[in-house]
Parts: C-alpha cells; structure tokens; sequence
C-alpha cells in the first residue's frame, strides 16, 4: 500500500488512530513494530500537524545537535535530536539532521516538517488524509466496548481508539471585548505590525515568542499576564520562558521600550478614534491600567480538541482541558480511549519537584508511544513482549548503560523508568520502561525502576526505587556535573542499592 | 473542568485565601495548577521526595499512614506543605477516593509564594497551629 493512496477506508479495525502529527506517526509506526493492525486516519492533506503551521516565526523550541559526541542513528544520539521520530528501520532513523542546514541548531519550522515527511515515507506510515473526524458514538455488546468513529468518509468501528490530535484548539479568556483582540494562531506576518503599537495578553513561550519575532518590526510591545514570568534559566527546567525568547526580557529590564506586566485582563474597549484599550487589574494590588494599542493578540494557549468525547464521558482538566488519564495514557473515565502526542501531558507522572515530563514535546511523546504500543500489545492483544533474562553478574552494568545512555530516561526524567524484576526462582528479567508512576504504585513482584532526575537545583542525577516485599524505597544517587555516570563511582553506589534486594531473593550476584 | 474565574470564586471562600483581593486571588490562581485526580490515584506518596503544595477544590482524599487511614480531606483543605517546609518527605500517603481536584504549587515554588502573599502565610499557621492544639488534645 502506498503512503501516497488513500489507506484505510470506513469499517472496523482493531485500533483507529486520529492524528497525523508527530503523535500519531509515533504511535501507529509503534504499533506496527508490535504487530497490531490499526487505521489512521486525519483531516490533514499530509503529514506533520501543528509543525505545517507553526510556530509563526520559524524555530522550533527543542534541538537537534547534527554533530553529538556518539554516532548519529544509535540510541545515545536520541538524546541530542529531540525531533526524530523512532524506529528499528535504519534507512528512516534520526532523520531531522539529514535536513538541517547549519545555521542553527534549532531546526526551522520548513526542516521540521521535512522530517516528519520523511518519516512517514521511509518508515512507510500509511495514513487516510483528508478525512475528518466529526463524532463518536459509544456502543455496549457481549464482547465490551466499541467506539464508532463517524467522518467525512464514513464510520469506523474500533474497540480500542487513539486520539493523536495534539492540543490546538485555540483558548481565549472570558473577558468583556476580548473578541478585539486575535488569537496566537491568526497572528499574520510580522511585517503586517510594522510601527505598531502591539498588546499581547499572555507571557508565556508563545507569547515571547510573537514579542521576539515583532522586536524588529513593532513601535511598542507590552506583555501582560498575572503572575510574574517564569524562566527555564532559573527554573533549571523547561518550565518558563525558554532561552531564545529571552530578548523582549532583556529589552524590558534594560528599559528598550518593551513592558512586561504582571496585571489580569479587565475589558478591551474600541475608542472613537479606532485605537484599542485594554484595561488591566495589577496584580500587586496597586490598582487599575489602562493601555493603549493598535493590535491586542491573545498568546492565552490552546486546548485539547477533544469533539463530542466529554459528552461521552471523557474527564477533562485545566486551563488546556486535557484529558484526565491512567499512567498508560488512557482515559480515566473513558477507558478503552488513549492518548498519544501532546495529549499525554494529561497522564501527569508524579511530577517531582514541580518539574513536567515532556509528553508535549515530541523528544518525551515518542518514547510514551512506544510504552503505549507495547502495553497495548500484551495487555489488550495477548501478544507477548520479549522481556530478556539479566544475569545478576551483569545488572550493575545494565543498570549503568542505562543511566548513561537510555534515551527514555534522560528526556522523560521522574516519569519513564526501566524496570528489573527479581524472582527467587526466574531470577532477574528486563520488565521493559514502563511509566514510573505506575511502576511505584500499582505494587507486584521485588523489583529495581532505575530513572533520571531533576530536581530544579541544575542537576541530573539517577535515582534509584527498589521494591521488597510491597515497600517502595527512593534512593537519589550523587549528581555528576559532567553527567558521567558510566563510571566505577557509580557502579560501587548501584552495587550498594541493588544488594539488599536480591539477597532478599536469596540471588547472589558474585 | 472550571474557568479561571470559577476558581478564583471557589479560592476566595476558603479560610486560607479568605484575606486576599480579586487581583491577587487571580495571581494565585494563574501561579498553581488544576490537576484531577482519578478515583483511587495516588497525590502524595509516604517517603518519596518531591511532592508539591494542593488545595482541594473538590472531592474527597484519605491520608493513610503505614496502610492506616488517619484523616479524610474535602474541599477546602490544604496539604503537601508539612514535607516541604521541613524539606523531608511526606509522612503519610494522600490516595483520591473520588476524582479529586485540587491546584497545585510546586515544592520549590511554596517558600517564595508565602514571602508574597503573607496574609497566606498567616492563615497558614493559624491551621497549623489548630492542628497541633487539636493533636496535643488528643494525647492529653
């Protein structure tokens, strides 16, 4: 079947995926990895979602590093190319370098969607294009479940549906006259706001991002929100204003003519003469502001176009009205639903130290949809996962490649995990990387979840959580600076975690 | 799922937000997270470094220390910030017994939060002392 044709016509198949994005190319290559015969379907002409139109002024947020200290296309690089998709196919593998041209290391919006095109044809993602999603309806036999997808072309019937359609419907605070102003995603070229007077409601990413790409052409910038801005520089994260966005900041604690407010929207009213003002509540309670502005655009964030699935059911929460989730990415209310993309933001993790996983960016989402492919496999389709024996001579140095070298636990810190399970008679197994929230809670046998993390001081560091008999203990091994954690040092800090628990087997790893 | 709005409502009724402004209960609500807990789900874990601030907006949690259940906690209530004061980890897991909706503030956010909003930090203590009179109570 050619990626070209239109795959996938109206009918029942195991699994329906909707969504053309990153998330959905992920998941359904994941799932054919596995083995599970699935649809996909989007309303898009071709693949690449939101990353076809944004973001506006042509960069992306997350690198790709072309020249990184091991060989591209192995499984260490995957830490220093954030946006490649994943696969075994060696002729579709890290990608995104391939069409970088040097002048940055943030790839362009253009490169990006070069990339996920390549993906979905060297990785042969088939996809029926151009039809749309327009209602779901939930139907109870012997057997379960079913979801009947309704769309342009017809009705599909699944039992287990995937929604991969990222969070891009616009959002807009209720405010009198807020229909003034436009939405992040109507913002038009930069050159149309040339010498003008620009209000933009919101400071977070997109919000310095619209300032950064108008500084060269607008006559006055204010950005308000009510509470003070955030900046990953300080938060040691990717929570805040990332760096590349900082210039607007610069700019006003240098006094250059951009204002940053920490104020919440009152009105926005049209004066006579065709100016706008826009009336704000300061948060430090020192009273009201009006400002004065030529174009008000609301950077007030997207939320999940989820259709009519909340009707049916499907909790949702927050201001991005995510759906409410298990660990594995599906819908708390609605099981048999899931999520993939930036939808898994929803399956929050334990969020240590306040800092998210990143499932809404593609280098976190594409290691969730591997997890969710093969959960789905041995779960729901009785396939059988092949979970390799680890000889106890070797855990520590499995353990240590892992901290080193695992891609899923560098970029999914505190939230992915691998897991070893230990057994008395079956000995040591790799029980795969499994989501560490459930790997804490949901109990089972003795086991060793190694993972990253962070904890907002600058440092990463491995941590490890052992499980005897039912009690779950955390143990945070030393930071590196140089994040050289292949070494004899923490070797010796694994031996001294791991030993408890396999004597506790009675396995001796000597 | 509520507005922001909604929740400034819903800040501005409990004890802890009782003495800020409509401006500054906007801030808090802008500052923390809505998140929503499943029924069953786990919000803080006995021993595991980490954890942040929440305030229940809805539903119901069971504090459960050692497998023992010690306190039940509904709306209004506040917890999380014991550990991160003290910087050591909870002492009692916090498990949803209906979907549970709370905002949350990160650990690392709490110390800065309270510097700003001091009539927070008030009430605050003014709860925590209630809490060690009503414990002192019991073991008297």
């Amino acid at each position: 079947m050619g990626v070209s044709s239109r795959p996938f016509p109206p009918g029942a198949y195991p699994v329906v995926v909707i969504g053309s994005g990153p998330g959905g190319l992920q998941l359904s290559h994941a799932l054919r990895e596995v083995g599970i015969d699935h649809a996909v379907i989007s309303q898009d002409p071709a693949p690449g979602g939101m990353f076809r139109r944004w973001p506006h002024f042509q960069r992306l947020l997350s690198w790709t590093k072309p020249h990184a200290p091991v060989e591209r296309g192995t499984r260490a690089y995957e830490r220093y190319d954030w946006n490649s998709l994943l696969t075994a196919k060696a002729a579709a593998r890290a990608l995104q370098p391939t069409f970088m041209d040097g002048s940055s290391y943030f790839p362009s919006r253009p490169e990006m969607e070069a990339n996920l095109g390549a993906f979905a044809e060297r990785a042969e993602v088939a996809v029926r294009y151009g039809c749309t999603w327009t209602g779901t309806r939930v139907e109870e036999d012997a057997r379960g479940t079913s979801f009947v997808v309704e769309t342009t072309d017809g009705a599909y019937r699944c039992r287990i549906l995937v929604l991969a359609v990222g969070v891009a419907e616009p959002h807009v605070p209720d405010a009198p006259g807020i229909e003034l102003a436009h939405h992040y995603g109507e913002v038009r070229p930069a050159e149309s706001y040339a010498d003008k007077r620009v209000f933009i409601l919101g400071k977070q990413n997109s919000g310095f991002e619209l300032a950064s790409g108008l500084l060269p052409w607008a006559r006055q910038i204010v950005l308000s929100s009510p509470s003070p801005t955030s900046l990953s520089v300080d938060t040691r994260s990717l929570v805040g204003v990332r760096a590349r966005y900082l210039q607007p900041f610069e700019d006003h604690v240098l006094g250059g003519g951009v204002s940053v407010l920490d104020a919440s929207i009152g009105s926005i009213e049209r004066l006579p003469d065709g100016d706008l003002r826009v009336h704000l509540h300061r948060s430090d309670g020192a009273g009201e502001l009006a400002i004065d502005a030529d174009e008000v655009i609301a950077a007030t964030g997207f939320t999940a176009p989820l259709l009519d699935l909340p009707e049916l059911g499907c909790q949702v929460f927050g201001a991005s009205r995510l759906p409410v989730q298990t660990p594995w990415w599906e819908s708390a209310t609605l099981p048999g639903v899931f999520f993939a993309g930036t939808l898994g933001q929803g399956a929050r993790g334990l969020r240590k130290h306040g800092i998210p996983a990143n499932s809404g960016a593609v280098h976190g989402a594409r290691y969730n949809a591997r997890v969710l492919a093969q959960r789905l496999a041995e779960e729901r389709f009785g396939m059988g996962i092949h979970r390799p024996g680890i000889e106890p001579e070797t855990l520590i140095e499995f353990l240590a490649s892992e901290i080193a070298k695992a891609p899923e636990l560098f970029h999914q810190r505190a939230y992915l995990t691998r897991v070893v399970t230990v057994d008395s008679t079956v000995g040591l197994k790799d029980d795969g990387v499994q989501p560490l929230a459930h790997a804490l809670d949901a109990g089972g046998p003795d086991a060793i979840a190694v993972t990253l993390e962070a904890d907002g001081s600058g440092a990463i560091y491995p941590v490890l959580y052992t499980r005897i008999a039912g009690a779950v203990n955390e143990h945070p091994l030393e930071p590196d600076p140089l994040l050289r954690y292949d070494t004899p040092e923490m070797r010796a800090a694994l031996q001294g975690v791991v030993a408890p628990v396999l004597r506790a087997s009675g396995i001796s790893a000597t | 799922m509520a507005t922001r709005e909604e929740l400034v409502d819903a800040l501005a009724g409990f004890t802890l937000f009782g003495d800020l402004t409509r401006p500054q209960l906007t801030s808090v609500v802008h500052l923390m997270e809505e998140v929503l807990f499943a029924e069953g789900e786990r919000v803080l874990r006995q021993g595991l470094t980490g954890s942040g601030f929440f305030v229940v907006l809805d539903g119901e949690a069971s504090v459960v220390v050692d497998g023992t259940e010690r306190a039940k906690l509904t709306r209004g209530d506040f917890f999380g910030e014991a550990s991160i004061l003290l910087g050591q980890p909870p002492i009692a897991d916090v498990v949803a017994l209906r979907p549970l909706q709370c905002l949350v503030l990160p650990g690392p956010q709490l110390e800065q939060f309270l510097i700003n909003n001091p009539k927070v930090l008030y009430r605050m203590l003014q709860a925590q002392t209630r809490r060690l009179q009503s414990a002192q109570r019991f073991r008297s």
